[in-house]
């Protein structure tokens, strides 16, 4: 199985849920969720991510990793060891299930950086993590990191996602948020690095769209030192998030203003302070505006955030109940498992539905 | 005249049952054409340049311009062009000359270029249904922004110019067009939410009311800069070069400075206004700053600073040296860009297409990690809503058009912009030939033509499925090349139709 990194374009289902309390559900919820939105996907790809999964590890970055032959594993262990303490390892469970073939070896580990190696390179732990995440992922053949936050991981495949959940037995796992993926792409992939999350340390993202300006997008952030090795749209959705909100500052707000920008009929009526506060960010983050359709729900230890496009070309509802929140592609996938929500909206084009868990959780 | 080696190169036909002796066409042909000979419209062939000024005029259609009927023995190496040429040398030495751009049969990668277009997987839009934005902001933007605790904005932005729609004007002074087609440019380009340039023949005192929408030139003869000039714009803009004619100056005659020009350009009435070939206190990149800087600090850092160059071999390096020199808006001319007056053989073959040096310029300025610090204007030469399309996908902000925005004033591209005798009343100062441009109806068909290409633009955004202009910018991915080279495709960023 070879990495492969074809432009495939997909439709997809997406749903996240986030308890903001912090309290810590198993993924057979989510597995429910997605599955009542089988429509939305042709068995091409489905995926997870988690966060609260591995609370005896919190400190530690959970890697998990794809191998398609022993000899990458024995070349992965060994960079893995000269770069981080090791603080556990094994194999992924997993369990037979219809639909998912040619499994590759599946290997978790929980690490930490050596301090003597970030003395010596002066960088902070987070970036030395991401610097060895990109090497094993461009570098060595056959390995795949599929994530490397902490307290969080992903999980995906080549089937449909609730295969994909039964055969990484999510209903073992207890988090506090989830957010899952069922993809309907028109190639077959053929590689399960492709499907969704895509992650970026304890960022993952679930997106349902092509990006019309994936080519400027791409550009954008290959001036900032980013390589688009990946040739996803999800990867260009990734790493605009990490240059707005990481790297830059911007808030989540400020940040979906740049990614789907209000109308200059509508920033015009604004107020003189505002106005110009907008116009200094289409002007200055033109080239990172995302056009064209998307959804997308994107996560972090702190929380989850669901944006769509500016003119809202893929669905997406959001509801509320009691301290939970979901985002999904269609509300029957939230009815799924909440039947009765305190509140139902359609968040409108271009305005993000954040949640944050509660001061001192996670 | 019998011993003239040169043949004409049109034939007017009268038809005399058709001609009402109006004469109208022999006021109106600023070339002295035609004549009235016992009662019979005639014509000297050898005065003809197609203007059609006449054929237009004519209340009875009375008249045809032809091709002139002549047979040249084929030669695929020595062109009936280059014949025609040493005959002109020949008749009295000197550089031939010639207006717009140049003419010859270079290749035209615009023509090699597709765009692309959403079917199934993303949806298209609609431009009729749905907003589409062809807004775009001209200057120096920063790398991010910081904001404070409260969403403040707290990074000072620099001076940006509003423009509707992604085309300006090309520079065009007043002594190489006439004071009416300058105010008709004026007027369309207020009315357009455009800018207009001023070339750098000064700024007229009639034309001070459109300055908010002018770009005001400082080119080497530095003619009709003062404080007022450079404060009374939008945008202020050093000219190193054009494209027709890079590393050359310019030259108008004596006998077109009138009082009203000389005024415009702060020289003596009847002399010679000579624009050096380099700017005499620009000898490099440091001293362009200097200069840049001197611009800034005479308005007050309340405008953008645009420094125009020729498209040549180097235009990457030369653009990045520029931005870093404090260039605020880069504006590249390519070789086909246009002139009043030029020497054919510089106009012909100096410089390189705009389309690859949009390319270079835009992948040198991202390399660099400066791309955002200037706007690159593209211009030479832009002939439809298609190339500023395609040339915004390459990588510029927004493009110049010359050429494009006289023809809806008439220009019939006879390329004699240089002989100050164009019927059309644009390139002339002649008054009985200038007050024929009503300024107000040129101003109107040069917006019309604007919103034309903008309404273009617009369906071709929503054919791509998107909605602002700012996405299609540097998006080489949604042009395609067809019977380009790999080298060619390379320096564009482009892949070939089919991948």
């Amino acid at each position: 199985m070879k990495k492969v990194f074809p432009r495939i374009l997909s439709g997809c289902g997406l749903i996240g849920i986030m308890r903001a309390s912090g309290e810590r559900v198993s993924g057979a919820e989510v597995i429910r969720a997605i599955t009542n939105m089988h429509e939305r996907s042709n068995g091409l790809g489905g995926g997870f991510a988690a966060y609260g999964i591995y609370p005896e590890h919190k400190e530690d970055y959970a890697l998990h990793l794809m191998y398609s032959t022993p000899r990458s594993k024995d070349i992965t262990d060994k960079l893995l060891e000269e770069s981080f303490q090791i603080k556990g390892d094994g194999p992924i469970p997993t369990r037979p299930a219809d639909g998912i073939v040619n499994a590759p070896i599946l290997w978790r580990y929980f690490v930490r950086a050596k301090p003597e190696k970030l003395a010596e390179t002066e960088v902070p732990e987070d970036e030395a993590v991401l610097r060895v995440v990109m090497d094993i992922n461009f570098e060595i053949e056959d390995a795949f990191v599929i994530s490397s936050g902490k307290n969080m991981g992903a999980f995906k495949a080549v089937g449909l996602a609730g295969d994909v959940g039964h055969f990484y037995r999510l209903e073992d796992y207890y988090g506090y948020t989830w957010i899952a993926h069922a993809r309907f792409p028109t190639n077959t992939p053929g590689w399960w690095g492709g499907a969704h999350p895509f992650t970026l340390l304890d960022w993952a993202v679930v997106h349902n769209g092509e990006i019309s300006s994936y080519g400027i997008n791409r550009r954008y952030l290959e001036m900032f030192g980013y390589k688009c090795t990946l040739q996803t749209d999800t990867e260009v959705m990734a790493y605009l998030l990490d240059l707005l909100i990481r790297k830059h500052g911007l808030s989540v707000e400020n940040a979906a203003m740049a990614m789907a920008s209000p109308f200059w009929k509508d920033i015009d009526a604004l107020p003189p302070e505002e106005r110009h506060k907008m116009m200094a960010i289409r002007a200055v983050y033109g080239s990172a505006m995302v056009n064209g359709p998307f959804a997308i729900i994107f996560g972090h230890h702190r929380g989850m955030v669901g944006l769509n496009d500016r003119i809202k070309l893929r669905p997406m509802v959001a509801a509320q109940k009691d301290d939970a929140l979901y985002i999904a592609s269609e509300e029957a996938g939230i009815r799924e498992v909440c039947s009765h929500p305190d509140r139902v909206w359609s968040p409108r084009a271009g305005e993000p539905v954040v949640g944050w868990l509660n001061e001192g959780v996670a | 005249m019998k011993d003239r080696l040169l043949t004409p190169e049109f034939r007017v036909v009268v038809d005399h049952q058709r001609c009402t002796q109006c004469h109208r066409c022999i006021t109106g042909c600023g070339w002295g054409t035609l004549s009235c000979n016992n009662g019979r419209i005639v014509a000297d062939d050898f005065k003809c340049v197609a203007c059609h000024y006449c054929v237009t005029h004519c209340p009875t259609g009375a008249i045809v311009v032809e091709e002139f009927p002549l047979a040249f023995k084929p030669h695929a190496n020595w062109t009936v062009g280059l014949r025609k040429n040493a005959w002109r040398q020949a008749q009295s030495p000197g550089m031939l000359l010639t207006g717009m751009g140049n003419d010859q049969a270079y290749p035209i990668v615009f023509d090699h270029l597709v765009l692309d277009a959403c079917q199934v997987t993303n949806p298209s839009i609609d431009p009729l249904r749905e907003p589409m934005e062809l807004r775009t902001y001209l200057g120096r933007k920063p790398n991010s922004l910081a904001f404070d605790s409260l969403g403040r904005l707290i990074t000072p932005l620099e001076p940006q110019v509003k423009l509707e729609t992604p085309i300006v004007f090309a520079a065009m002074s007043y002594g190489s067009i006439s004071l009416n087609a300058q105010k008709a440019l004026a007027m369309a380009a207020e009315e357009c939410g455009i800018l207009w340039n001023t070339g750098e023949g000064g700024l007229h005192k009639d034309l001070y009311p459109y300055g908010h929408c002018a770009t005001v030139q400082c080119a080497s003869g530095r003619f009709g800069v003062h404080s007022g000039y450079l404060n009374a714009a939008a945008v202020v803009e050093i000219k190193i070069g054009q494209g027709a004619k890079p590393g050359i100056g310019g030259h108008l005659p004596g006998e077109k400075v009138s009082v009203e020009v000389s005024e415009t350009r702060m020289i003596p009435p009847g002399t010679d206004a000579l624009s050096p070939a380099p700017h005499h206190d620009i000898y490099s990149i440091e001293d362009l700053r200097q200069l840049i800087y001197a611009l800034k600090e005479a308005t007050d850092y309340s405008k953008p600073v645009s420094v125009k160059i020729a498209a040549v071999h180097n235009v990457a390096a030369i653009t990045a040296g520029m931005v870093y020199a404090g260039a605020d808006i880069v504006y590249i001319d390519g070789f086909r860009g246009g002139t009043g007056a030029a020497p054919t053989i510089i106009r012909d073959h100096i410089g390189i297409p705009i389309e690859l040096a949009i390319a270079a310029v835009d992948d040198r300025l991202r390399q660099e990690g400066i791309r955002s610090q200037a706007s690159i204007i593209a211009a030479g030469s832009i002939r439809s809503s298609a190339d500023v399309a395609k040339a915004i996908a390459l990588g510029a902000d927004a493009v110049a058009i010359g050429t494009g925005a006289l023809l809806p004033l008439g220009c019939r591209v006879c390329q004699k912009c240089y002989t100050g005798n164009c019927s059309w009343g644009i390139a002339t100062q002649r008054p009985e030939l200038t007050r024929r441009l009503d300024p107000v109806l040129g101003a109107e068909r040069v917006s019309n033509l604007i919103e034309s290409w903008s309404l273009e633009l617009k369906e071709i955004l929503g054919a791509l499925g998107l909605n602002a202009i700012e996405s299609l910018r540097g998006s080489r991915e949604r042009l395609r090349g067809v019977g380009l080279d790999n080298t060619t495709l390379e320096i564009l960023g482009v892949k070939p139709a089919g991948r």
